[in-house]
């Protein structure tokens, strides 16, 4: 069937559903998030790997909540909201799980926050402090991961990442360089630049820190800084997002 | 048949060791060794690591004298990136670091020897500590919980935290000293000075009480080692090596402390985690030395302030003519080193430059290898990096103010030992006077050994045959 380029486009036609989150009583549109729609009214969910102005990943599992009527978990950050559906951000339950996530991230790699250039700056280290995780019952791995200082302004230290991807999607949705890939499977996933080269080798790389300005921890890091001394600047994307438009 | 003593663990100090004396057929004291019995590793896990980790990862090794590890590895760290740090920089490190020398000095002197001096070698254990010097004279507790007090609170007031401070980078340090807190720091030295001054005059009249100890207590011909400053005088950031012999000549003078390597060797011993540094021309163990207040005193040609000269002047009438060289006189030193660091501070907090706000060097590494050297309050502390292209560290070496300190502390146990203890009757009073010679050393053994955990010590008798006969544990 041709199309007629003169017409403007309808807007999609998009329903809103009413939802309850946490006993209130909620409109929101039906392609939002439960994420957004608890941001917008006010509720709070505690989140890691999401990041506004980025696609969704649902990796790091902070933002589970509870929907009545089904058994497991849901994370709020890549579940659509729907009609009649009921939210549950906080229980001791959803505590639990969140703590547990957090002791599973630290026990993972090596996350000494006192010698860390992002101690006091760092969003794992403020969530673990708010979800109020004072131990890690599980037994730390200590496996070594290397570092790369290769690149000439910025370092990656394997050690201090969890995964979340957020270098991935500033670089290919922001940047459009797709510097940052992940390798590996399970336990051994990495984030690599280009094919597993040395970051200061990179081809691809145009050097615009925006990873290093989206990442949560103390693994993607301006060089020179000292333990305590990294504070990223990640307040650009939502405004980068906005101005590009679809584009 | 002989018999083997072990002191273990041994008490109020810094870190965990022990003490095994060797009994002869007649009971008398043989030889005597003083373990360390931890082992933690620093070194080998800064490899790998981004140089500028460093001054807050080798300050990890020690809480209560982080403040000089920040020092040394810091000035490692310059000599990476290959600048000179901003005067200001200069000389706001060496605010730290003498407040550091205060409450570390502070620390030692009240909480935990002041009861072997107060209360007597001989009370009863269970009183010979800070509580007992509470009950006993409650103004010295409450001076000497004073005196570290102010100074953690300048250690707070210049980097944000008593301890650990981040504030000390590669390059300078990281904020400037604003003119409150300039204020803050100036109000808290008079007070600190008059406790300094009263606890200087009341050491001086018990020393008469402890001519045997000062005797006995490692007593014995050594070679000094510290810094001093280009001019002769008394230095704890910066400055040149000088070494004197026990004559008190100069042996080495104004050698750069980055050839330390030069003049210092490190041994092993199997039966210590601690190495054993010694003077290299001289070989080991001949190479001797000692570092620390005592070494400092005896190495200088002054102190700078008015307070300290006047005190280094009786302090140097003890043995006219030569080195101070018992070891019990490291108390002496440590309280006019006490005298003086608040006298220097006060110089340094009204010199003008001191609230510039041009207080840090950005540079990337530029040198493959970078050593650092200043005075902690138990003695030289070198930091020693290999960096590789990239700035990653491939080798650190740590040469701890305890370490250089180790073969003097052996020889000093045995020789308290020897004197004061006898293996047919043994006495809780004599074994503690075994300990005391460790105290006058103040070791700091968790960075010497990069040791971990609590604090105690053990005393144990062994005979001929290696079988423990006694053994005194806290």
């Amino acid at each position: 069937m041709a199309r007629h380029p003169a017409t403007p486009a309808a807007a999609p036609k998009v329903r809103v559903v009413t939802l309850k989150i946490d006993g209130h009583d909620i409109g929101a549109r039906e392609d939002e998030t439960i994420l957004n729609a608890a941001n917008d009214n006010g509720i709070r969910i505690p989140t890691l790997c999401y990041l506004e102005g980025l696609s969704e990943w649902g990796a790091c599992r902070m933002c589970v909540v509870e929907v009545a009527g089904s058994p497991k978990l849901m994370t709020a950050c890549s579940t659509r909201v729907a009609e009649g559906m009921e939210v549950t951000t906080n229980s001791d339950r959803l505590q639990r799980y969140r703590r547990t996530i957090l002791e599973l991230l630290f026990a993972e790699r090596n996350h000494i926050c006192s010698v860390c250039v992002s101690n006091g700056h760092c969003e794992l280290q403020s969530l673990a402090r708010a979800c109020g995780m004072d131990h890690v019952r599980v037994p730390y791995r200590n496996a070594a991961y290397a570092v790369d200082s290769s690149h000439d302004l910025f370092r990656i230290d394997q050690n201090r990442c969890i995964l979340c991807t957020r270098c991935v999607r500033v670089c290919d949705e922001i940047e459009g360089a797709h510097t940052w890939d992940v390798m590996g499977r399970g336990v051994d996933s990495q984030v690599i630049t280009d094919l597993n080269q040395p970051w200061g080798q990179s081809t691809s790389c145009t050097g615009c820190s925006k990873c290093v300005q989206v990442c949560p921890t103390g693994a993607l890091v301006k060089k020179g800084t000292a333990a305590g001394e990294m504070e990223k600047q990640g307040g650009f994307l939502p405004y980068l997002t906005e101005m590009r438009g679809n584009r | 048949m002989s018999r083997t003593i072990k002191i273990e663990p041994v008490s109020r100090i810094e870190g965990h060791a022990k003490i095994t004396l060797t009994l002869g057929d007649d009971g008398r004291v043989e030889d005597a060794r003083f373990h360390l019995t931890q082992f933690r590793g620093f070194e080998k896990f800064c490899e790998g690591r981004p140089f500028p980790e460093m001054p807050a990862l080798t300050a990890r090794t020690c809480g209560i004298c982080p403040v000089s590890h920040l020092v040394a590895s810091s000035k490692a760290c310059d000599h990476l990136l290959s600048v000179a740090i901003p005067v200001t920089a200069g000389k706001l490190r060496r605010l730290m670091n003498l407040a550091q020398l205060v409450q570390s000095h502070a620390l030692s002197y009240f909480h935990l020897s002041s009861a072997d001096l107060l209360l007597g070698m001989d009370s009863a254990p269970e009183q010979r500590n800070i509580f007992g010097i509470l009950a006993e004279n409650p103004q010295v507790a409450r001076d000497g919980i004073r005196l570290r007090q102010i100074g953690q609170t300048i250690i707070e007031i210049l980097g944000g935290k008593k301890i650990h401070p981040g504030w000390m980078v590669p390059g300078g340090v990281n904020a400037p000293l604003a003119e409150e807190q300039r204020q803050k720091i100036l109000a808290m030295i008079p007070e600190g000075l008059e406790i300094a001054k009263r606890t200087l005059s009341s050491f001086k009249a018990l020393v008469g009480r402890f001519s045997e100890e000062i005797e006995h207590l490692g007593n014995f011909p050594s070679m000094y080692l510290s810094l001093v400053s280009p001019e002769g005088g008394l230095e704890h950031y910066d400055g040149v090596f000088r070494i004197k012999n026990a004559e008190g000549a100069i042996v080495l003078d104004k050698v750069p402390l980055v050839d330390y390597a030069r003049i210092i060797g490190e041994a092993v011993e199997p039966f210590s985690y601690m190495k054993f540094p010694y003077y290299l021309p001289a070989g080991y163990p001949n190479g001797i030395y000692r570092v620390g207040p005592l070494a400092r005193l005896n190495n200088c040609d002054f102190c700078g302030t008015p307070l300290a000269d006047a005190a280094l002047e009786e302090f140097r009438a003890l043995q006219p003519g030569k080195p101070v060289s018992s070891s019990f006189h490291f108390h002496y030193a440590r309280l006019i080193e006490i005298v003086y660091g608040l006298e220097r501070m006060g110089q340094l907090l009204i010199d003008p430059e001191i609230t510039s706000t041009r207080v840090r060097a950005r540079a990337r590494g530029n040198n493959s290898e970078g050593i650092g050297v200043a005075e902690a309050p138990r003695g030289t502390l070198i930091h020693h990096y290999k960096t590789d292209a990239d700035g990653l560290m491939t080798w650190a070496n740590l040469i701890i103010a305890t370490g250089h300190n180790n073969l003097a502390m052996n020889r000093a146990v045995k020789q308290s030992a020897q004197h004061f203890v006898d293996g047919n009757d043994l006495k809780e009073g004599a074994l503690n006077r075994v300990e005391a010679v460790i105290r006058c050393y103040d070791p700091c053994l968790s960075c010497a050994s990069h040791a971990f955990g609590q604090m105690p010590l053990e005393i144990e008798l062994v005979d001929a045959s290696g079988e423990v006969v006694d053994r005194v544990t806290r």
